[in-house]
């Protein structure tokens, strides 16, 4: 149940992304690029996205059931500003505005089959096996 | 500064914006989950084992191409990077948004929502890296 109601979540979220222009990173890039002719569509993607989903965990928030497949709602308890945070955030924003890509359009784009996405995704990959392997080895971990 | 007029299109953009909002609020009432696509592909690596609910939405995702395709005919994906590039921008974003346990829908949408002043901190920090890396790479650290 929680699989499928995930799987029509991916869905929307995908055509979302298309839709919006999210999944093409010229597009990307010319929103990022404040130096250059500046196409500010971007801003309404995240600004339409955020006004729907504050309403909405609004709404969820004072629901207080639990979710349709039966847990609980898992809301992030993390709270903290520290140096991981800071310098991930860095780190991706940096690889954002190299490519053009950030996670769920790179996915996107790689499904649909664009080779250079596939490179990008299998990189993705590592670094974030890259991670695993670091933080596993850490002793107390 | 200037505008690309052009290139400018805020109503797909905000209906585009309001479907992934949807998505995400849906996404927390049926499976009671966030919709951080870092975080979602993430857990499915090593050493964790995967959930349903991760693959359910990661096949939904790989599925919109075709579905869109079907429905409209796939818009541009338009992709500028070479191969050195993309590799390097796929090395940081991997490590980067796992240390910062998020990316632009975790932090971007899901936390600036929930008014969460760690995600308003992730997002500040990644957007001005992403305005910071586009203004180097095109127009020198000079702004020649």
């Amino acid at each position: 149940m929680a699989g499928l109601a995930a799987c029509l979540c991916g869905l929307v979220f995908g055509i979302g992304l298309l839709l919006s222009g999210m999944a093409d990173p010229a597009k990307v890039l010319g929103f990022l690029d404040l130096g250059g002719a500046w196409d500010p569509s971007l801003a309404f993607v995240m600004g339409g996205a955020v006004a729907v989903t504050a309403l909405g965990f609004r709404w969820l928030r004072r629901r207080r059931g639990p979710s349709l497949a039966g847990g609980p709602l898992q809301w992030p308890a993390a709270t903290r500003i520290d140096f991981r945070l800071l310098a991930g955030s860095l780190a991706f924003g940096a690889g954002w505005g190299l490519a053009g890509f950030c996670p769920g359009p790179a996915l996107v784009a790689a499904a649909a089959g664009v080779p250079q996405a596939l490179v990008f995704v299998a990189a993705m990959a590592a670094g974030m096996g890259l991670f695993s392997l670091i933080e596993h080895r850490k002793p107390g971990t | 500064m200037t505008l690309d007029r052009a290139a400018f299109a805020p109503w797909p953009a905000l209906a585009g914006g309001v479907l992934i909002g949807l998505a995400a609020v849906l996404l927390m009432l049926g499976a009671g989950r966030i919709a951080g696509i870092s975080g979602i592909v993430g857990g499915l690596l090593p050493p964790r084992g995967g959930a349903g609910w991760r693959l359910g939405f990661l096949l939904g995702l790989a599925a919109s191409p075709w579905a869109y395709r079907l429905a409209a005919g796939l818009p541009a994906i338009r992709v500028e990077a070479g191969t050195g590039t993309l590799v390097a921008a796929g090395l940081l974003v991997g490590l980067g948004t796992r240390y910062a346990s998020g990316c632009t829908s975790g932090h971007g949408v899901c936390g600036l929502a929930r008014g969460s002043a760690r995600s308003f901190a992730a997002t500040a920090v990644f957007m001005a890296a992403g305005f910071a890396t586009v203004y180097a790479v095109r127009h020198g650290w000079t702004g020649a």
